[in-house]
C-alpha cells in the first residue's frame, strides 16, 4: 500500500511540474475561469432592456405623451429616434438600427375619446425572439394602465369594458417566433470560425512541432507562398461547410432565405478569409498544437457568447458590446440575418462588411509580419 | 517557375574555388554566445566533416550557412553568393538534411518527392521523381507513407529529397544518427559518389570512423572552431602521445593512472587501455610502475577520438 501511494505521488508530482512548465497552459488554467466568469457573468443578460426603439408619432397630444412615458417606464424601450414617415421607420428596422418601431396613428386621440377601437402599432424585429420576447410581453398591461390618469371623469372607459386602446404587434422577419430561424444562420458563423480558426492554427503549428518546418524553410519557398498555399484549401473547406449548413437550414428548419445574396456571399468570403488569417496569426504565436488549441478556444468562447449568437447583443452592457464589436462573428451574424432573413441589400450590410474588411486587413498584416522565414 | 540564380557578386565573392567561404560568424541566443567568430572555408567538391561535442554550435552554424538562421555578424560567400543577403539564391542551390527526419510522415514517399520537386520549381518533375525512386530502390514502395519507413530508409529518402534539385552544396546535420552500420556505409558511398561529381558536402557527425571518411575535418567546441585540416594533420597538430596497454584486465589500470602528472586522458577499449599526454617524459614516468607482467605497453598513433577529447578538455567552457 505504501508503494502504491509513493508511486502515485511520483506521477502526480511529475504531472504538476510539467503543468507549470508550459506557461500558456498554466496561464489558461488560472486566467480562463476569472476572465470568463467576469466577462460572461456581467455581460450576458437574458432579459435585455433599453432596446433601441424608433417612434413615429402622427398624433401629437397628451395621450401620445402618456403612452411614450409609460413605455419608457417599462425600461425595455429606449427611444433612439423620432421619425416623420413610415418609410423612414421601415428603414431603421431593416438595417438593424432599431429593434422596435412604434407608430401612433393620426386618428388615435379621436378614436380614443369616442371609444372607437383606438390602436397603436408596435413592429418588432423578431429575428432574435429572445431579444424581443420580454419587451413584447411587457406591452400587455400598457392599454389598461398607460392612460389611467388621463382618462378620468367623462372620458373614463366603461367599467368592465374593453381597455381604451389596443396594441397591435407585428413580428417582422420571423412572424412565428421560431428560434431556429435565428439560431441556424447564426450557427453558420460559429461553426465556420470553430473549424477554420482551429484548423489553420493547427496546420502551421503541426509543421513546427513535427520539425517539417525546418525542411520547408530551407527551400526557396516565400512566406506569402506558404501562407496562401496553406490557407487556400481551408477556404474551400469553409465554402463546403457553408453550403451544407445552408442546405440543411432550408430543408430541415425552413429558414427563410429571402435574398440579399450579394451581401451574403461577400460577407461569407470576408469572414472565411478573416478566420483563416486569425488562425495563421495564432500559429505564429503558439509553439505547440496544444497551445494553438487553447488560443483558438479562447477566441471561440466570446464568439459564441458575446456576438449576439446565444444572447441578445442589445442586452449587453456597453463595454461588452465593444468587445463583441471586435469579433468578426458579430458582424458576420448581422450580415447573415440582415441578408437571408430580411433580404437587405448591400448598403444595409455595408457597416458590417466594412468591419470585416478591417479585421481581415489587420489579421493578415499581423500574421505576415510575425511569420518568419527563419527559425530565429 | 525556375528563377535563374543571379550571377555571383564579384565584390563579395572570395576565392572562386571555395564553395563555402565564411568569416567571423557569430550567433547568440538570449545571452548565450553559441557560435563565436567561426571562419570556415571548404573547397568545391570536398567532403568536410564537422565535428564537436553536443551543443557546440554545429547545427547553428549549418543553419546560418543555409539561411535558416540570420547571423548576428560575419561575412563571406556560399557558392559565390553573399550568404547573408542572397540567402534565397543560396537556398536554391543548397540541399539541407535536418538532424531529425523532417519530411511529411503522412505523405507517401512519392508525394514527398513530388512536393520537393514543385517547391524548387524543377523541370521534368515526373522523370526526376521516377529516377530518384529507382536510385533509392523504392519504386515498388512509392505509395508507402514516409512515416512507416525504418530509420535507415527514412535517412535515404531524406538524402534523395535533399539532392533532388541537384544542389551544388549539401549540408548534412548528423545524417547517420541511429542508423545501422550497413546503411551508414551505403550512405557514405553515396556521399562520395556525389562529391566525385563536384558536389561540396559539409556533414556534422559524432562518429570518428565517419570523420576519417571525410576529406577534411573541422572541429568546433563551445562555439569556437579549434582544429581544421585532414584527419592526419589534426592528429599531428595535437602533439599527443598515446600508449596502449594490453593484457588481462589492463583496462582496470585506468583508475590508478588517471590524474597522475603527465596523464591527460585514459580510455579503456575492451580489455586494453589508451593513456595519452603531451609531455612524453612525464607520461613515460607515470606509466613506468605499471610496465610489468602481465601487461604489454607500446606506443600507438593517437586516434582521432583521443585528440578530440584532449581538445575538448583544453577548450574553455564559456557556457559553464
Amino acid at each position: 500500500m505504501n508503494g502504491f501511494l509513493l508511486r502515485t505521488f511520483a506521477v502526480l508530482a511529475k504531472e504538476f511540474t510539467q503543468l507549470t512548465r508550459d506557461r500558456l497552459t498554466y496561464a489558461m488554467i488560472l486566467v480562463l475561469p476569472i476572465v470568463q466568469l467576469l466577462l460572461f457573468g456581467y455581460a450576458i443578460n437574458n432579459d435585455p432592456k433599453h432596446l433601441p426603439t424608433a417612434v413615429l408619432v402622427q398624433d401629437q397630444g397628451r395621450f401620445s405623451r402618456s403612452i411614450l412615458s409609460a413605455l419608457k417606464q417599462t425600461d425595455y424601450f429606449d427611444f433612439c429616434q423620432t421619425v416623420r414617415s413610415p418609410s423612414e421607420l421601415d428603414r431603421l428596422v431593416e438595417n438593424g438600427q432599431a429593434q422596435f418601431a412604434l407608430t401612433i396613428p393620426a386618428d388615435f386621440s379621436r378614436r380614443l375619446v369616442r371609444h372607437d377601437k383606438a390602436q397603436i402599432l408596435v413592429e418588432a424585429d423578431a429575428t432574435d425572439p429572445a431579444a424581443t420576447g420580454n419587451a413584447l410581453a411587457a406591452l400587455a398591461t400598457l392599454p389598461t394602465q398607460a392612460l389611467s390618469h388621463d382618462l378620468a371623469g367623462a372620458l373614463a372607459p366603461p367599467p368592465g369594458g374593453a381597455p381604451p386602446f389596443e396594441v397591435v404587434v407585428h413580428r417582422r422577419y420571423n412572424p412565428e417566433n421560431i428560434t431556429a430561424v435565428n439560431i441556424v444562420p447564426g450557427l453558420l458563423g460559429v461553426i465556420l470560425s470553430m473549424t477554420l480558426v482551429m484548423m489553420t492554427s493547427l496546420a502551421v503549428t503541426r509543421e513546427r512541432e513535427r520539425g517539417t518546418m525546418e525542411s520547408l524553410l530551407a527551400t526557396p519557398v516565400r512566406p506569402i507562398e506558404v501562407m496562401v498555399g496553406k490557407l487556400a484549401p481551408y477556404v474551400i473547406v469553409g465554402l463546403v461547410q457553408a453550403g451544407i449548413i445552408l442546405l440543411l437550414a432550408r430543408a430541415l428548419f425552413d429558414v427563410p432565405m429571402v435574398g440579399g445574396w450579394t451581401a451574403f456571399v461577400l460577407g461569407l468570403f470576408l469572414f472565411i478569409v478573416g478566420s483563416l488569417a486569425l488562425g495563421f496569426l495564432i500559429s505564429t504565436v503558439a509553439k505547440t498544437q496544444l497551445q494553438a488549441m487553447q488560443m483558438s478556444f479562447f477566441y471561440i468562447m466570446p464568439s459564441i457568447l458575446l456576438s449576439g449568437f446565444m444572447f441578445p447583443f442589445a442586452g449587453m452592457p456597453k463595454w461588452a458590446q465593444a468587445i463583441g464589436s471586435a469579433i468578426p462573428v458579430t458582424h458576420f451574424l448581422r450580415i447573415v440575418r440582415g441578408s437571408l432573413l430580411k433580404g437587405e441589400g448591400l448598403d444595409g450590410s455595408l457597416p458590417s462588411l466594412m468591419s470585416l474588411t478591417l479585421f481581415v486587413t489587420i489579421a493578415t498584416g499581423l500574421a505576415l509580419a510575425r511569420y518568419n522565414t527563419r527559425l530565429d | 517557375m525556375t528563377v535563374p540564380a543571379p550571377p555571383p557578386d564579384r565584390e563579395t565573392a572570395g576565392r572562386s574555388d571555395l564553395a563555402i567561404d565564411v568569416r567571423g560568424l557569430n550567433k547568440s541566443f538570449g545571452g548565450r554566445h553559441v557560435v563565436q567568430d567561426v571562419s570556415l572555408g571548404v573547397a568545391a567538391g570536398r567532403i568536410c566533416g564537422f565535428l564537436g561535442p553536443n551543443g557546440s554550435g554545429k547545427t547553428t552554424t549549418l543553419r546560418m550557412i543555409c539561411g535558416l538562421l540570420s547571423a548576428d555578424s560575419g561575412e563571406g560567400s556560399v557558392l559565390g553568393l553573399d550568404f547573408r543577403r542572397q540567402s534565397e539564391a543560396v537556398k536554391r542551390q543548397t540541399g539541407y538534411m535536418t538532424q531529425k527526419f523532417s519530411l511529411y510522415e503522412d505523405l507517401s514517399i512519392e508525394e514527398n518527392l513530388k512536393f520537393v520537386a514543385r517547391v524548387y520549381g524543377l523541370d521534368r518533375r515526373r522523370e526526376r521523381v521516377r529516377e530518384s525512386l529507382e536510385r533509392l530502390g523504392l519504386t515498388n514502395r512509392r505509395a508507402q507513407l514516409a512515416g512507416s519507413l525504418s530509420g535507415g530508409w527514412k535517412q535515404r529518402l531524406a538524402l534523395a529529397a535533399a539532392t533532388l534539385h541537384e544542389p551544388r552544396l549539401l549540408l548534412l546535420d548528423e545524417p547517420t544518427a541511429g542508423v545501422d552500420p550497413k546503411a551508414r556505409r551505403d550512405f557514405w558511398d553515396e556521399i562520395h559518389a556525389l562529391a566525385a561529381q563536384g558536389l561540396t558536402v559539409l556533414v556534422s557527425t559524432h562518429y570518428m570512423d565517419e570523420a576519417e571518411r571525410c576529406h577534411e575535418i573541422a572541429y568546433i567546441v563551445y562555439g569556437r572552431l579549434i582544429a581544421r585540416g585532414t584527419a592526419e594533420e589534426v592528429i599531428a597538430g595535437s602533439h599527443l602521445v598515446t600508449f596502449l596497454a594490453e593484457g588481462p584486465r589492463a583496462d582496470r589500470l585506468g583508475h590508478e593512472l588517471a590524474g597522475k602528472p603527465g596523464v591527460l586522458d585514459v580510455a579503456p577499449f575492451g580489455q586494453s587501455l589508451h593513456v595519452s599526454g603531451v609531455d612524453r617524459a612525464a607520461l613515460e614516468a607515470a606509466i613506468a610502475p605499471f610496465r610489468r607482467e602481465p601487461f604489454h605497453w607500446r606506443e600507438v598513433a593517437p586516434s582521432l577520438e583521443d585528440v578530440f577529447i584532449r581538445l575538448m578538455d583544453q577548450a574553455p567552457d564559456n557556457f559553464a
